[in-house]
């Protein structure tokens, strides 16, 4: 491919300015629809700016007021609710996605049905968030299906459902079991294309040298595999820093019981429908610092990569 | 070691091996379950009428699966032909925009050596994880100033930079676009312009397909951008019915319609998948870190 890029730029017709032809809409769109709106909401973030019934009041430049004010009062609080409602989810999803994806790539174990498994445990993935959670709502609610037939089984008493949205484990504890169900099998099928590009002559020596199924796990699998597992905790993260639908929809907004299923974007979100510019934009820049540093990794783990598949 | 002892150990590893593949499909087995359980309660809830639905779970599909379907599209206050349209257009729009303009991109910088290459490149990547979601209040009022609120093309005219349709594609290129093929178009006389709509995009089409459908799901549903720009009473997509749906008091909800609203706006996204799972999953390692 270097001897064309060399044969290419050699010749007597320069190119180069197709390239910045190719690429200009795509930096236009980006710069209009999201850097300058970027810019924008971090340049709000330190004005005072807000709807008080029908007047407006501001901008008045405020410094860090909204920032102090954010982290004197709620913003702690439900960054926290965010990340237990990401761990809720995540550590099974991990624990899950490495050991279906290490018996998938076990050619002793030769599972059969395999592309059926997959079919079946990525399908939650595409759907809307929004009308699973208003489905899991439905069926989990105090007159819900799920109560009738713990009703019937006898496991709970007539007239005295189990209320799931009433409780704080209940609420998060359902919050977490469909992120677990929406991003397992996305989860399965990366790590397994991970586990297939590890040489299997690996795997034939270590068997060889007597190794148990889960040493080769452990020693050999996980430590190559690594790459791949910083990027699944990484883009897993951001995905939970953005979590809203599913909680949103499930507590019609309220966050409730006791707001602890607040996450950060339905603070954001209240802000912006309450018409409080300020604060809506100092929210979005603590998420934009946060993901700034995220989005850092994932590129290096993405670049380290291209980098490799060129000494290839 | 003798060799009695060494068949008894032959006979464990074998044993072993049965119970870890027996245990293996007895996991696969409940987690299937719990991925399909739900939405079979939906396809089936979504046939029968409220009253039936109140006893309990409904494992056989019922009679009322027009009644309901008519029930929901005729309910006033949700415009639910207005939604399906709105989220057809949006989804639609943002699925072709986002490949073609993708593709373009990612030709460019693959294609072409220039200044700003390999910084383009790295840009894009650092950006390819970025919510959209941390911007969205510069973008709700610029979208207000530009006269765009209430309309549909704030809903898919950003989709022109999409990043990580752009990873892939510039992935797909690297594997199978050869720039011999770009070369003798160039030497054929077809212009630059020419020779990426005519010889690279039909080159392009299999990894095209697959992010057409990834993308056109993803807008289909999003929920938090079109809820700031939409009037979510007159003018809603379907995950703001969903969210108008349950913004209302459960006990004056017919469930039959309920559910059906919700099965119209699953559904469909699970009959295509079935019908090209197989190039769906094939695609979704392809836009990651190679392990």
């Amino acid at each position: 491919m270097t001897a064309n890029r060399k044969k290419k730029t050699g010749g007597s017709v320069s190119y180069a300015k197709y390239g910045y032809f190719f690429i200009a809409p795509f930096f236009l769109s980006f710069l209009l629809f999201q850097l300058i709106p970027l810019a924008s909401t971090v340049y709000y973030s330190f004005f005072s700016y807000f709807r008080d019934g029908r007047k407006w009041i501001g901008p008045t430049f405020a410094g860090l007021d909204n920032y102090r004010y954010l982290f004197s009062t709620d913003l702690p609080r439900y960054l926290g609710n965010t990340l237990v409602l990401w761990l809720i989810g995540f550590i099974p999803q991990i624990l899950v996605s490495l050991l279906l994806a290490a018996w998938f790539t076990d050619y002793r174990l030769n599972l059969r049905g395999q592309s059926f498994f997959k079919t079946v445990i990525y399908m939650p993935n595409l759907i809307m968030a929004s009308a699973f959670s208003m489905l899991f709502y439905t069926l989990f609610a105090d007159s819900g299906p799920v109560n009738s037939v713990l009703r019937i089984v006898g496991v709970t008493q007539e007239g005295a459902p189990i209320r799931f949205f009433a409780s704080i484990l209940g609420t998060r504890g359902l919050i977490g079991l469909m992120n677990f169900l929406m991003w397992f099998g996305n989860t399965t099928i990366l790590l397994m294309a991970a586990m297939m590009g590890v040489d299997s002559t690996l795997f034939e020596a270590a068997e060889i040298d007597g190794c148990t199924p889960r040493q080769i796990f452990f020693k050999i699998t996980l430590p190559l595999i690594r790459p791949l597992l910083v990027y699944v905790l990484i883009t897993s993260m951001i995905g939970g820093l953005q979590m809203f639908d599913v909680p949103q929809i499930l507590t019609r907004g309220s966050g409730d019981p006791m707001r602890s299923a607040m996450t950060m974007i339905m603070y954001l979100n209240n802000h912006m429908f309450s018409r409080n510019y300020g604060r809506a934009g100092a929210v979005s820049t603590v998420l934009f610092l946060i993901c700034g540093v995220l989005c850092v990794v994932v590129m290096r783990s993405l670049d380290s990569d291209r980098k490799e598949a060129r000494q290839k | 070691m003798n060799t009695s002892s060494v068949k008894a150990n032959e006979k464990s590893a074998l044993f072993s091996l049965h119970a870890r593949r027996a245990l293996a499909y007895i996991v696969l087995t409940v987690l299937c379950f719990l991925c399909l359980f739900f939405f079979y309660v939906l396809a089936m809830n979504a046939t029968h009428s409220h009253y039936e639905i109140q006893r309990g779970f409904n494992l056989l599909p019922g009679r009322d699966f027009m009644k309901n379907l008519s029930a929901t599209l005729a309910d006033s206050s949700l415009p639910v032909l207005k939604g399906i349209r709105n989220s057809l257009l949006i989804s639609a729009l943002s699925a072709l925009l986002s490949i073609y303009f993708s593709a373009l991109t990612a030709y460019g910088i693959y294609a072409y050596d220039f200044r700003l290459k390999k910084l383009a490149f790295t840009f894009i990547i650092l950006i390819m994880s970025m919510p959209t979601q941390i911007s969205a209040l510069g973008f709700v009022r610029l979208i207000g100033r530009m006269g765009g609120t209430n309309h549909l093309w704030p809903l898919f005219l950003p989709a022109i930079a999409s990043p990580t349709v752009f990873y892939f594609m510039i992935q797909y290129m690297k594997s199978s676009l050869p720039m011999e093929i770009v070369e003798a178009a160039r030497i054929d006389g077809c212009s630059e312009f020419g020779t990426f709509n005519r010889v690279v995009l039909p080159l392009l089409k299999p990894a095209m397909a697959v992010q057409a459908i990834f993308s056109f799901v993803a807008s289909w549903n999003n929920y938090f951008t079109p809820a700031l720009i939409l009037d979510s009473k007159n003018n809603p997509t379907l995950p703001i019915l969903i969210a108008t749906l349950r913004s209302k008091d459960v006990a004056s909800l017919d469930m039959g319609s309920v559910y059906m609203l919700i099965a119209v706006a699953i559904l469909p996204v699970i009959l295509v998948y079935l019908l090209l799972s197989k190039f769906i999953v094939a695609g979704v390692t392809l836009g990651s870190v190679k392990g």
